[in-house]
């Protein structure tokens, strides 16, 4: 196996050999967001026509759960390995920062994806959605899960500990991914809110994304692959650099 | 021949501390070098620069002529290297965290040399058992066959049996002994001062990010004058005359520094002439910690 190939085996296994925590936890939680929300909010917020509130939020949450997870994967692992100090065996090898950014966004996508894959199969459970354009519910998918892969491995580069990570995570991924219209049409906003969203790359994700199921959205689809790939090129341009740097990593 | 190692002026400062200010070495291949300095004096950083963990402000490192910046596949390739500090990766087993290392390095079907580094470290008892299980011993065995997975022809241990039991450090010197032996050039990092006696050809000491001395381990033994006289004495002072030659003296035990051979008889005609009697007489060779002590004493400041 080439360097970059076992760098991704071993991001893969480090999550899957913690599933329960990597995978089981997150779609539970997930779960209980829908059952919650799809409960107290039915009819209260107005979302497209005649799509009932709780198939409107399936598709948020699966998004949600595909980022925040895509972000967690990277950034705990690095983070992990500088704090215990096991990044060296994989900064001692001959692999390029080409080999390392690939390695760690591709097993973020990869555990984004899974966990996805396993929220909206349980949601299915429980509420009917339609799946009006697969493709565009994947291009997201991987979009999204890509960007957040790879602001893990930004935010997993920047921080010396874990509590650096976690105000990464609190302060501004959780915030985006809330204000995204995970819950909510944007149209449903007073116009300063709606305006607002818009500067969120996280809208374009979800919005987009839930397009892929209903065939309808606030933004078009076409414009919101766009936006998301746009930011992927741009944060993938920035770590790459960092990497080849070495920024706090070959300090 | 391409020299294994190649450091030339090399600089390193982190933030308020300049800790390495010129460093200029070479290591030859299928040399046994020693790397000696106090804690604080750069052996670390420099082979943290060797290793491409650090990247130094000016200067120029080789590994079998690769270079470390712009070469770093190559220069990777050809060094193992086996870190101070005891670190593991918890999610994995030992066979798990060899075979990993092995694929970091792009090597295929590397099975068999894995199980004869386990063989020799005898770490074959352990191959399943999950590296958070294993005593410090054997994280430290770990790292060592770590370092090794991908056959590189320069090895680099640094500090490696600090803290690690006499018989693991003495299988530990066999075996990078016979590594040695079998054409791999190795550097050493110590501070047990009697191993690196032992081991190393030729040592470099490094103080405060400066080389303070370098040559073949014997002539940095043998360019310092200090013999030592042990004596314990039966009966009589010492006499006055030797007094300056006393490095310490209790009751009736003196050692006395002489410079030469030679000077040993002139001493015992003068302890004859003052009548005292020798009970016990030990000449005591220059030790490598004699010459590592005063070498770092004469270049302080």
């Amino acid at each position: 196996m080439s360097g970059f190939g076992t760098l991704l085996y071993k991001e893969l296994l480090r999550f899957w050999k913690v599933a329960f925590q990597t995978i089981a936890a997150p779609v539970l939680t997930t779960l209980l967001y829908l059952l919650i929300f799809s409960h107290v909010m039915q009819g209260r917020a107005p979302v497209y026509g005649e799509v009932p509130y709780a198939a409107f939020l399936v598709p948020g949450l699966v998004m949600m759960a595909v980022l925040q997870n895509a972000f967690a994967n990277s950034s705990s692992s690095l983070i992990q390995s500088k704090v215990t100090g096991n990044i060296i065996f994989v900064l001692l090898p001959p692999l390029s920062h080409w080999d390392f950014f690939a390695a760690y966004v591709l097993a973020s996508v990869v555990r984004g994806m899974v966990v996805g894959f396993g929220v909206l199969l349980v949601s299915l459970a429980f509420v009917g959605v339609s799946f009006e354009h697969p493709l565009w519910i994947i291009a997201f998918a991987l979009a999204g899960s890509a960007i957040l892969g790879t602001l893990g491995l930004i935010a997993g580069i920047w921080a010396d500990k874990f509590d650096q990570v976690a105000a990464f995570q609190s302060f501004l991924i959780m915030p985006l991914t809330f204000l995204s219209g995970v819950f909510y049409s944007i149209h449903s906003l007073p116009a300063f809110w709606q305006e607002l969203s818009r500067f969120n790359p996280f809208f374009y994700m979800i919005d987009g994304f839930r397009y892929g199921f209903f065939g309808v959205s606030d933004i078009n689809p076409a414009l919101s692959l766009a936006v998301a790939l746009a930011n992927l090129i741009v944060f993938t341009a920035v770590t790459l650099v960092l990497l080849k740097r070495g920024y706090k990593l070959r300090h | 021949m391409t020299p294994a190692i190649q450091i030339q002026q090399v600089h390193k400062r982190f933030g308020a501390v300049q800790a390495l200010s010129g460093i200029d070495l070479e290591v030859a291949q299928g040399e046994f070098f020693g790397l000696l300095g106090p804690n604080g004096a750069g052996k670390t950083t420099l082979i943290n620069i060797l290793a491409g963990l650090t990247r130094a402000d000016s200067g120029s490192v080789r590994v079998l002529g690769h270079d470390v910046v712009t070469q770093y596949r190559d220069s990777r390739r050809a060094l193992g290297v086996v870190p101070q500090e005891l670190v593991f990766d918890p999610f994995f087993s030992v066979r798990e965290t060899l075979r990993l290392q092995s694929g970091y390095f792009g090597l295929k079907h590397n099975a068999a040399w894995i199980d004869e580094i386990m063989h020799h470290l005898d770490l074959t008892g352990k191959a399943d058992a999950n590296m958070r299980s294993l005593s410090g011993g054997m994280k430290r065995r770990v790292l060592v066959a770590q370092a090794l997975v991908h056959k590189p022809p320069v090895i680099v241990l640094d500090e490696p049996t600090a803290g690690v039991d006499v018989e693991l450090r003495q299988g530990l010197w066999e075996f990078v002994r016979g590594l040695n032996r079998d054409g791999h050039t190795i550097v050493l990092t110590t501070h047990y001062l009697e191993e690196a006696e032992a081991l190393c050809a030729r040592i470099a000491m490094l103080k405060q990010g400066r080389v303070v001395a370098l040559d073949t381990t014997s002539k940095l033994i043998n360019r310092r004058e200090s013999l030592y006289l042990r004596l314990r004495l039966a009966g009589g002072a010492l006499p006055a005359a030797l007094a300056d030659r006393v490095r310490d003296s209790r009751d009736a035990a003196h050692t006395l520094r002489v410079h030469s051979y030679a000077e040993v008889e002139g001493v015992l005609a003068q302890l004859r002439e003052a009548g005292a009697q020798i009970e016990e007489m030990e000449l005591l060779q220059p030790d490598l910690e004699d010459v590592f002590v005063r070498i770092m004493q004469d270049a302080k400041g």
